[in-house]
Formats: C-alpha cells, sequence, structure tokens
C-alpha cells in the first residue's frame, strides 16, 4: 500500500518538478499537458478502451471468437429468461426513484424546523453509509424464515409480524413478483436519505419572500407545499430521480447477495455479471452491458437538459 | 470559505422565519404529521437495530428466537465476534478487513491528487482543446463499470497485475476521476481569480500557486470528495468480485461477507457480526464527517 502511494507521490512530484521550470505565462501549454497526462492516459486505457473493446465483444460468440451480429441482443429481447430479466429491470427503476424520492421528500418536509431534526436526518440517512451488502444482509434477516416447529420461532421480523396478526410464516424471496419487490424495498431503504438530503436543502433555499407572500395570500397548507414548495424545488426533484434511477440500472449487489439472481429475480446488472463470470458467455455479458450503457444516457441527458433549462431561467 | 461569522441578531432572525414546509406541516394537522414521520423512522431504524441486538446474543438464541427476545431474557455475549474475526476455525473476516484498509486508502489519495492537478488545469488554464476536453471527461461519468470489466481483466492479466492490489487501486482511481474533477473544478472556480493573479503578480509559479494559495482554500471540496470515494471503494462489490477474486490474500471484508452470505445462509451469528465489523468504519466517518459528505452532495448533484 505505502509503495502504491509513494510510487504516485513521486510520479505527482516529478510532474509538478517539471512543469514547474516552465513559468510564466509561455509555459502554460506545458504545464497543462503535462498536469493532465496521467489522469488522460488513465481514462484512455481505463474507460474509453475498455468501453469500445466490450461494444465490440457484444458482436462476438460466448467464447468471443465467432462474429455473430446482433444475435446476443436478439437473444436479450427473446429468450425467456431474458425478458424476466428485462421486465423485473423495468419494475425497479420505475418503482425505486419516485418511492424513494417520495418518501424522501414527505419526510424531509415533515422533519423541517422540527426538534432534533438533524438527529432525525441522520436516522434516515445513515443506510447511505452502510454497504449494498451490508443492508442486503440486514433485510435479509428481517425476511428470514423458519418452519414452524416447538423449541424454535420466527427470527425475522417480518414473519414475527405475520405470526403476530395471526398468519402463517412464509419463505419470502421465493415468489415472483413479491421476492423483486421485497428487494427492491432494500434499494428504496438506501437510498430514501439521499433524496431526503438532497430535497430538504432545496426547501430550505426556497426565498422567504415567496413563502410571505403566499401565506399573506391565505394560501392553504397544502396549497403551500403544491404551488409553492414543488414547483421551487422541481429542478431538484429531477435530478434525485434520475440519479437514483441510474443507480438502481446498476444496481447489482443487492440482488446478488439476497437471492443470488435466483427465483427469477436477476436484473440486468446482475445478469452481466452471471453471464460473463459464471456462465462463460463473453458476448451476451457484453452485450448486456452495452444495453446497461444504452439505458443510462436517455436519463443522463434528460438531467442535463433539465438543469440546463433551469439555469437559463 | 470563509469563517463562520458570529450568530447576529440577523442571522437569529433568519432562523425564526419560517420555511415554506414548516407552515405546510404545522398546519398538516400536526398528531397526524409526527407520527407519519415516527414511523418512517422507525422503518429505517428497526432493521439495523435487530441486526446489532442479534450480533451479541449467544449462536443459539439467535437460531432459535427473534432478536426481540432479548428484552425480556437479556444475554449478550461477543463470542460472535471472537469467532468471525478469528481465521482459526470462523470466517476469518480479520484478514479481509485489512484488505479492506490497504484497499481503499490509495483508492482515494491516488485520484484525488490526480484530479487535482487536471481541475486545475481546466479551471485555470487556457490551452487548446480544453473545453472538449473537460467535457469529455465529464461525459465518462456515465460509462458504467460494466461495460470497463472484461477488457480491462484482459489487460490486467496480461500486464501479470492479476489478483494483486494494483488491479483495483488502479480501477478505483480511474472510476473516480471523472467525479473528482467535475467536483474539485467546480469548486475551483468559484475562487476569485484576483487572487492567483496577486500571486502570479508577486512571482508564484503553478507549482507554488497550487499548494500555497489553492490547496488551502480547497479542503472542504478535497474532503468531500475524499469521504465519497472511501465509502464507495469501501462499500464496493463488483470491483472487488471481478478483480480480486475470493481468497483472503486481495479480496476485501465485503466479498467475504456476500461469500458468507450465499454460502452459510443460516450461520446469523457469523452474518450479523461481520456485517457490522464491515459496517463500523464507513459508519463512523459519515458520522465524523457528514457535513462535507452532503455539502459534496449539494455540489455534485444541483447547484444553486
Amino acid at each position: 500500500m505505502f509503495a502504491a502511494i509513494l510510487l504516485f507521490a513521486a510520479v505527482v512530484g516529478i510532474i509538478l518538478f517539471i512543469a514547474g521550470r516552465f513559468g510564466g505565462r509561455r509555459g502554460d501549454r506545458v504545464v497543462a499537458y503535462s498536469y493532465l497526462a496521467p489522469t488522460l492516459l488513465m481514462l484512455l486505457v481505463g474507460l474509453v478502451y475498455p468501453g469500445i473493446r466490450t461494444i465490440y465483444e457484444s458482436f462476438f460468440d460466448a467464447a468471443g471468437d465467432v462474429f455473430i451480429g446482433l444475435d446476443n441482443y436478439q437473444t436479450i429481447f427473446t429468450d425467456k429468461d431474458q425478458l424476466t430479466v428485462l421486465t423485473n429491470t423495468a419494475v425497479w427503476v420505475l418503482l425505486t426513484p419516485f418511492v424513494a424520492t417520495a418518501i424522501g421528500l414527505l419526510y424531509a418536509v415533515l422533519v423541517d424546523k422540527a426538534r432534533l431534526e438533524s438527529f432525525a436526518k441522520a436516522l434516515i440517512f445513515m443506510p447511505m453509509a452502510i454497504s449494498f451488502v451490508g443492508a442486503s444482509i440486514i433485510w435479509k434477516f428481517v425476511y428470514a424464515y423458519r418452519p414452524d416447529q416447538a423449541n424454535v420461532k420466527q427470527i425475522g421480523l417480518l414473519n414475527q409480524i405475520v405470526v403476530w396478526m395471526g398468519g402463517t410464516p412464509q419463505l419470502w424471496l421465493l415468489d415472483w413478483p413479491l421476492n423483486t419487490l421485497l428487494l427492491i424495498v432494500v434499494m428504496i431503504w438506501i437510498q430514501a436519505g439521499f433524496a431526503m438530503t438532497v430535497l430538504s436543502a432545496a426547501i430550505k433555499a426556497i426565498p422567504g419572500d415567496i413563502i410571505e407572500a403566499a401565506r399573506l395570500d391565505g394560501v392553504s397548507p397544502w396549497g403551500m407545499f403544491r404551488f409553492v414548495t414543488l414547483p421551487s424545488i422541481r429542478p431538484a426533484v429531477v435530478v434525485v430521480l434520475t440519479t437514483i434511477g441510474i443507480g438502481t440500472l446498476k444496481v447489482f449487489d443487492i440482488v446478488r447477495t439476497m437471492t443470488g439472481g435466483q427465483y427469477d429475480t436477476s436484473v440486468i446488472a446482475n445478469e452481466f455479471y452471471s453471464q460473463s463470470f459464471r456462465s462463460d458467455n463473453q458476448g451476451l455479458g457484453s452485450a448486456l452491458a452495452v444495453l446497461l450503457f444504452v439505458l443510462v444516457i436517455p436519463i443522463v441527458a434528460y438531467n442535463v437538459r433539465h438543469i440546463r433549462r433551469s439555469e437559463s431561467l | 470559505m470563509t469563517t463562520a461569522a458570529p450568530p447576529s441578531a440577523l442571522d437569529a432572525l433568519e432562523a425564526e422565519k419560517p420555511t415554506a414546509a414548516a407552515i405546510a406541516t404545522r398546519k398538516l394537522t400536526s398528531p397526524w404529521a409526527s407520527l407519519a414521520a415516527i414511523v418512517i423512522a422507525v422503518l429505517w431504524t428497526v432493521p439495523t437495530f435487530g441486526l446489532l441486538i442479534s450480533s451479541f446474543r449467544p449462536e443459539r438464541q439467535i437460531k432459535t428466537t427473534g432478536w426481540w427476545t432479548a428484552f425480556s431474557d437479556p444475554q449478550f455475549t461477543l463470542d460472535n465476534y471472537r469467532a468471525v474475526l478469528d481465521s482459526e476455525d470462523g470466517a476469518g473476516l480479520g484478514a479481509f478487513f485489512i484488505n479492506s484498509l490497504v484497499i481503499t486508502i490509495p483508492s482515494v489519495i491516488i485520484p484525488l491528487s490526480l484530479a487535482c492537478l487536471a481541475a486545475y488545469v481546466f479551471a485555470w488554464i487556457k490551452f487548446p482543446g480544453r473545453n472538449i476536453l473537460f467535457l469529455s471527461i465529464f461525459a465518462l461519468q456515465i460509462v458504467p463499470l460494466q461495460v470497463t470489466l472484461i477488457p480491462l481483466l484482459t489487460l490486467y492479466v496480461k500486464a501479470d497485475l492479476a489478483n494483486t492490489f494494483w488491479t483495483i487501486w488502479l480501477s478505483h482511481s480511474i472510476f473516480g476521476l471523472p467525479l473528482a474533477i467535475y467536483l474539485l473544478h467546480n469548486f475551483m472556480k468559484e475562487i476569485p481569480a484576483g487572487l492567483l493573479e496577486a500571486a502570479r503578480v508577486d512571482g508564484a509559479g503553478h507549482v507554488s500557486i497550487f499548494f500555497r494559495v489553492l490547496l488551502p482554500l480547497l479542503r472542504p471540496a478535497l474532503a468531500a470528495f475524499a469521504i465519497f470515494q472511501f465509502l464507495w471503494v469501501w462499500n464496493d462489490l463488483l470491483v472487488a468480485l471481478t478483480f480480486a477474486g475470493g481468497g483472503d490474500t486481495v479480496a476485501p471484508i465485503t466479498v467475504a461477507l456476500a461469500n458468507l452470505s450465499g454460502t452459510r445462509d443460516s450461520a446469523w451469528h457469523l452474518l450479523s457480526a461481520g456485517a457490522f465489523v464491515s459496517i463500523i468504519v464507513p459508519v463512523t466517518i459519515f458520522l465524523l464527517l457528514q457535513r462535507y459528505f452532503v455539502r459534496g452532495l449539494l455540489a455534485g448533484s444541483v447547484k444553486g
């Protein structure tokens, strides 16, 4: 570890030294390019080249030897298992951002100016610091199941609540689509804190005179929310929705840790991993990665356009 | 950027002013509003709390009764933590924990130092191709990791780096660079140009401007990115799984936990304690530096 840090310190040091010899404005170009050199090199080798390479690989067969055109993409959109993957991904992306944002917004409004506001916020925010693996284990425990036996009781909270209400405990993660919904709960649990933080900051930034004016006009609390708060924080809401949406598209850890993608719970990002590293189907794996990339682009584009528009206002 | 001014009467007045949200809440039949807030807070806290309680209960207890039994029949032990850290007959998470540290620290320092250089150039030096380069780097943020993994793995194998820490350090550094450059660039842009001009007139070169003038001002931005990157690297599973394999020489604690969760599904005494061993570092960092984290969150995603 220290060797790596030292090596990088040396590289940066040499760059600074060389750049330092070109004082004044004439040397600006030299300084610029030498400061940028390591970054550009790493990005070219580590992001640009691999990205292009993967697009290329996605037109080849499982072993990467035979060119098969669009067959991998055709598989994604026709194979029964792959269609389940697509359906699940769609459910994830449609549900997670909206529910997480709604809960985050509701909570931000509810605790605004409340006593212990920062403590209340930290409670919701905390899951963001926990790894997806850690969060998955936490929720696996909530969903845990014990068969009915004399000396063994339910250890999972969800089943215990079912028992308390007079129902029979069940294996929650076996049946589609309930299992996918229960996995989505984990992602919502993690992301709501992010939504709350950003939206809370946006709410606090609403100019006081607008609120004052609305209040003098006798706007009702609901009207205040609907006609003052919501329009004012619209750009922030879009950013939160799109950010969570992108994160959700790429979610892999939760599915892998909780079900391993079994029982029809797989999503594109998890399927990519399974195909590439377990089923040794490099071509299909690459095609799934490319699909992920293609799906991210419109979300980002919408986001960027929205930010631009709200800035020009 | 400036140090906190002493609270004045004006600030106090400012704080008194109700926000739109506060008005909505207060009149929104307060009891229901409080109830909703409490329900959400409980839902967000209880799952973690339950697992935490469990991690201190004896193995037999964990496996036969729910954690809420601990309130009526309290029995606590540190055995689970001992078992999970011990490499002899436990899960040996101790070694993986060290790996996580070894992975994370350079993976934060390397992109941070490189991004400082790059952001400085983009913010303050005019050169041909500046805008197009900056835009390209910004755009690289949208490349999903998945797209890069297999070709990178091939490259690492060819370079004989496979199954060393280098693969993970380099990957995380590369993946972190675009965000780091963007964040630092935004902060640098806000520094008044006059400050740099003055330093130049005094005869300072790029290097001394960078260290004497900019670095002290950039502290909050550096802290923000460092925390982001730290949490991201510490919590990562995908990169580690791809490049580190499963053995305890290179793999971090997330990999060990994920494997434990897959193979020993019912070993809740190990899983609960293991989860908290892995959670303790990021949560501590997060609680200590929350301020910077939030600032980075807002600078990175929402403008104005």
